[in-house]
């Protein structure tokens, strides 16, 4: 069986699975049964300076939205950082990294935008054996008010200044955890490497509300009739931290920076997705708090299971393996030339594919009086739409046009080599570059 | 239509080849894989799940299924497996609907349970259709196990001990293995030769030798067993039937059903087999069931199932009492058989109405008659060949938690073995965890 033992940035975990900095982190009684049930690390709940206790809410601290079966799709929450004392977390998680010295042990940290109190806590929370830190730059709500979280996230000159104060005050590998709510995920990832960051991790949760609740015309979740915009996770944020996972491990300046993938992973094919486009290890919470830590045994199992079937001995052995594959629009190859095609056999005759290219496409299937639904070609963009409606699997498929065929929607032949939009005859620029 | 349809007498060929097949094709087909998809997606993954508990192998229920739902079937057989390496076979033949699908969080919720046993089926299905055996021998013990039955008792203990590395051998009494998965059960619960194909995966193990026609008293001892052995394991199964004790129950056609079982789970060609045109079944029980709902298929007529008690108290369970009536057969509650009627062949089965008195069950004067040309008996099983030397507890060779009987180096499970009941997910689990006994004494 495959070996999922994994090393981020120099911290080696018995897999690449960890919980993120969450409130299933919050304290050793957690982190001690997420560790016997199989988790490979766990990034503390997110420490703070000493002093008063961080207050919360006494209402709702989630919202969510569901599937029709309540499949939950999406959490959003307004919790803080810990609010326990400092001390405690502290002789916890040294508890946690004696009895566990296998598993990864990293402290999510916070404290004000002074130099000064990052060097204090550092060496401090250092003394509990932890493996790493991780900077929490992204958290959306309450403290981003308070000058900290997505406050410092969102500027990149802070990240790079505290990222630097960290550097100098701790020998240990320091990863900076991004907010999405940002216009370009490329310049905080650009300034953690310049103020030395061993790493990112990414992405932070995305500032939502879930839901209007129309009877008392309050948005979801409401504490004594107001509500306030929380942070977004779960499976529905996956596809966007997809991409900001890629940018990263695409982009010149960047590239090889290690990245601990966050963002909807549920699943191991989920966490398999995030690894081949550049993550070196996953950290999960919506998962483990919607199912329970009992969750990471499919991540294990499903893992091995897959990476056996590929031959991949362990998991450098396809972490980035799609990163080469994402590119640009400008570079995409406009010779290739796909149309619909619709296995009658498979067809139930449902008709969405119709109503969706003949509404909202370009017109190209046709419906015979008796419920037959045909691609015509020459109207066929290849836009994929009847495929995502379609509710039967493979139902449609695209079929890719062999060079040398025509395209009856142009009325070309089909060229065999690859050409782009920098190259393309419509393009001012490439004429201009001529 | 076959011309001795509506013949009398018992007599082979009631229906013709195809309305056979149609007849005893699969109760429950397989998924195809978007089915299993869209069941698998109803599992809540709960917490410490009731299916678990209700399982008496606790297979891991929920994580098998969100392992099928995320496109891992191999892995949930693995999880299957791990704790009933006859998975394949329960998920055909598990009384689903009182055990693991009774406890769903969902049949409580909308009377509609995640459909278990079909996911169960569609996971083993999967890996045992690549023909793969996710399991390996550990270094050999030296140590060599004697099992008697290669019945899913037999079955289940002897693939963990070899798993663990010691020798074992199989001495079973008749011709083929598996036990009452072969020759037991309804046929349209385990189609293709499935006991034979489960068996044939299992023995990929390796370090399981089968003797077939050896049976204890015949050709083998206990005392033999133990000399030649480190360890013996007994899973024979009950070899007897109980009798009515009425007189003219040596007529020709009146028969014990799991003969006739048997006998039509061997049948090469069903429409071979001789089947009464009108049935009567004594008994309550799924062996009842299977009996009574076969021979319908076959083509009888009039089937009827008399139990001596009222409905709810009847073993077998309320999906198997539809499953009959659904397939025409009658039911006859709180009814007993006093007589067997017929000069020279059976013509009919009298019958007294019971009551309760005094809390004991007695007949009364009020009797009818069926008429039968056949007459199955399914009123249990026993064990007619414990050998010498073994502590009986009410019938059953007496055993503790672990399986093991008042001989130190004897196990038994299975339904020779007292505990559980006679189901083939619980002579698995018994084999298993006598298995680990047996290991766990060898090895200290």
């Amino acid at each position: 069986m495959a070996d999922l033992t994994t090393t981020f940035c120099g911290i080696t975990s018995p897999n690449p699975f960890w919980l993120a900095s969450a409130p299933p982190t919050d304290k050793e009684y957690n982190v001690r049964r997420a560790f016997e049930a199989g988790w490979g690390g766990a990034v503390w709940k997110t420490l703070g300076m000493e002093g008063p206790p961080i207050v919360n809410v006494n209402g709702p601290r989630y919202g969510a939205i569901w599937g029709a079966d309540r499949r939950l799709l999406g959490l959003n929450n307004i919790e803080l950082i810990t609010d326990r004392p400092l001390e405690i977390n502290l002789e916890e998680m040294t508890r946690i990294k004696r009895d566990f010295p296998e598993h990864a042990l990293i402290a999510s940290v916070m404290v004000p935008c002074e130099e000064q109190a990052w060097k204090d806590i550092l060496p401090r929370i250092a003394e509990t054996g932890c493996d790493g830190f991780e900077l929490n730059f992204g958290c959306p709500h309450g403290m981003a008010e308070r000058g900290m979280g997505s406050a410092v996230g969102q500027v990149p000159e802070y990240i790079e200044m505290v990222a630097r104060w960290c550097k100098e005050a701790t020998d240990l590998p320091v990863i900076v955890k991004l907010t999405p709510n940002i216009t370009n995920i490329l310049y905080p990832a650009e300034a953690a490497l310049r103020g030395g960051a061993d790493a990112v991790s990414l992405i932070n949760t995305i500032n939502s509300i879930t839901s209007v609740n129309l009877d008392t015309m309050a948005p979801e979740p409401t504490i004594d009739g107001k509500g306030t915009h929380g942070g977004y996770c779960g499976p529905a944020v996956k596809p966007i931290a997809l991409n900001m996972v890629a940018e990263i491990a695409r982009h010149p300046e960047t590239r090889g920076m290690p990245i601990s993938g966050i963002g909807g992973i549920t699943t191991w094919r989920d966490a398999a997705e995030f690894m081949a486009l550049g993550a070196g290890n996953v950290q999960v919470c919506t998962a483990a708090m919607t199912y329970g830590f009992k969750i990471v045994q499919e991540m294990i199992s499903g893992l091995s299971q897959w990476m056996d079937e590929q031959g991949h001995q362990s998991t450098a052995d396809f972490i980035g393996s799609a990163v080469p594959n994402v590119t640009d629009w400008q570079y995409l190859n406009l010779n290739h030339v796909t149309k619909a095609r619709i296995d009658q056999d498979a067809c139930i005759k449902c008709g969405r594919c119709y109503a969706a290219c003949e509404d909202t496409s370009h017109q190209a299937i046709t419906m015979s009086p008796d419920r037959v639904f045909e691609v015509q070609d020459d109207e066929c963009v290849a836009c994929n739409l009847c495929v995502n409606v379609c509710p039967v699997e493979n139902c449609i498929t695209m079929e890719t046009l062999t060079p040398g065929m025509v395209d009856a929607r142009t009325g070309k032949v089909v060229e065999a080599d690859y050409g782009n939009w920098t190259t393309h005859p419509n393009n001012p620029s490439a004429a201009a570059a001529e | 239509m076959s011309s001795s349809l509506r013949k009398d007498g018992v007599v082979p060929g009631r229906l013709d080849e195809a309305a056979v097949q149609a007849n005893f094709t699969d109760l429950h087909p397989a998924y195809d894989p978007h089915e299993a998809l869209v069941a698998a997606d109803r599992c809540y993954f709960c917490h410490d799940a009731p299916c678990i508990t209700a399982c008496p192998t606790s297979i891991d229920i929920p994580l098998f299924i969100r392992q099928i739902a995320t496109g891992t079937s191999e892995a949930a057989a693995k999880t299957i497996m791990d704790q009933n390496i006859l998975g394949g076979m329960c998920a055909r033949v598990c009384p689903t609907e009182t055990l693991c699908e009774e406890a769903c969080v969902r049949e409580a919720a909308e009377g509609k349970p995640v459909e278990i046993g079909r996911l169960q089926r569609h996971a083993t299905d999967t890996l045992m259709a690549q023909n793969v055996h996710p399991y390996a021998r550990a270094e050999p013990t030296g140590k060599k196990v004697a099992i008697v039955g290669a019945g899913p008792a037999g079955l289940a203990c002897a693939h963990r001990l070899a798993m663990h590395g010691h020798d074992v051998v199989i001495f079973e009494a008749r011709a083929k293995g598996g036990g009452l998965n072969e020759f037991g059960i309804a046929a349209y619960k385990s189609t293709n030769d499935f006991a034979q194909r489960e068996l044939d995966w299992l023995m990929q193990i390796g370090g399981i030798e089968i003797r077939y026609g050896q049976a204890l008293g015949a050709g083998i001892t206990l005392d033999g067993l133990r000399t030649d052995f480190d360890a013996v394991f007994l899973g024979m199964g009950l070899g007897g039937v109980n009798k009515l004790s009425l007189e003219g129950e040596d007529k020709d056609n009146v028969d014990d059903a799991v003969g006739f079982i048997s006998e039509l789970r061997q049948a090469d060609d069903l429409t071979a087999l001789p089947v009464g045109r009108r049935i009567v079944v004594v008994g309550g029980g799924m062996t009842a069931v299977d009996a009574a709902v076969q021979s319908k298929l076959l083509g009888a007529e009039e089937v009827t199932i008399v139990y001596r008690r009222d409905q709810a108290a009847m073993p077998a369970s309320k999906y198997e009492q539809d499953l009959a009536q659904q397939k025409g057969v009658r039911m006859v509650f709180n009814a007993a058989p006093v007589g067997i009627e017929g000069n020279g062949s059976l013509t009919g089965v009298r019958f007294a109405f019971t009551a309760q008195q005094d809390g004991k069950l007695v007949t009364t004067d009020e009797t009818f008659t069926i008429p039968a040309d056949q007459l199955l008996t399914a009123i249990g099983q026993t064990l007619s060949d414990a050998p010498e030397g073994l502590q009986i507890n009410r019938g059953k060779i007496a055993v503790d938690a672990t399986g093991r009987t008042s001989l130190p180096d004897v196990w038994a499970g299975g339904d020779c073995a007292s505990g559980g009941d006679d189901l083939t997910v619980t002579a698995v689990a018994e084999g298993r965890d006598a298995a680990e006994s047996i290991h766990a004494t060898l090895t200290t």
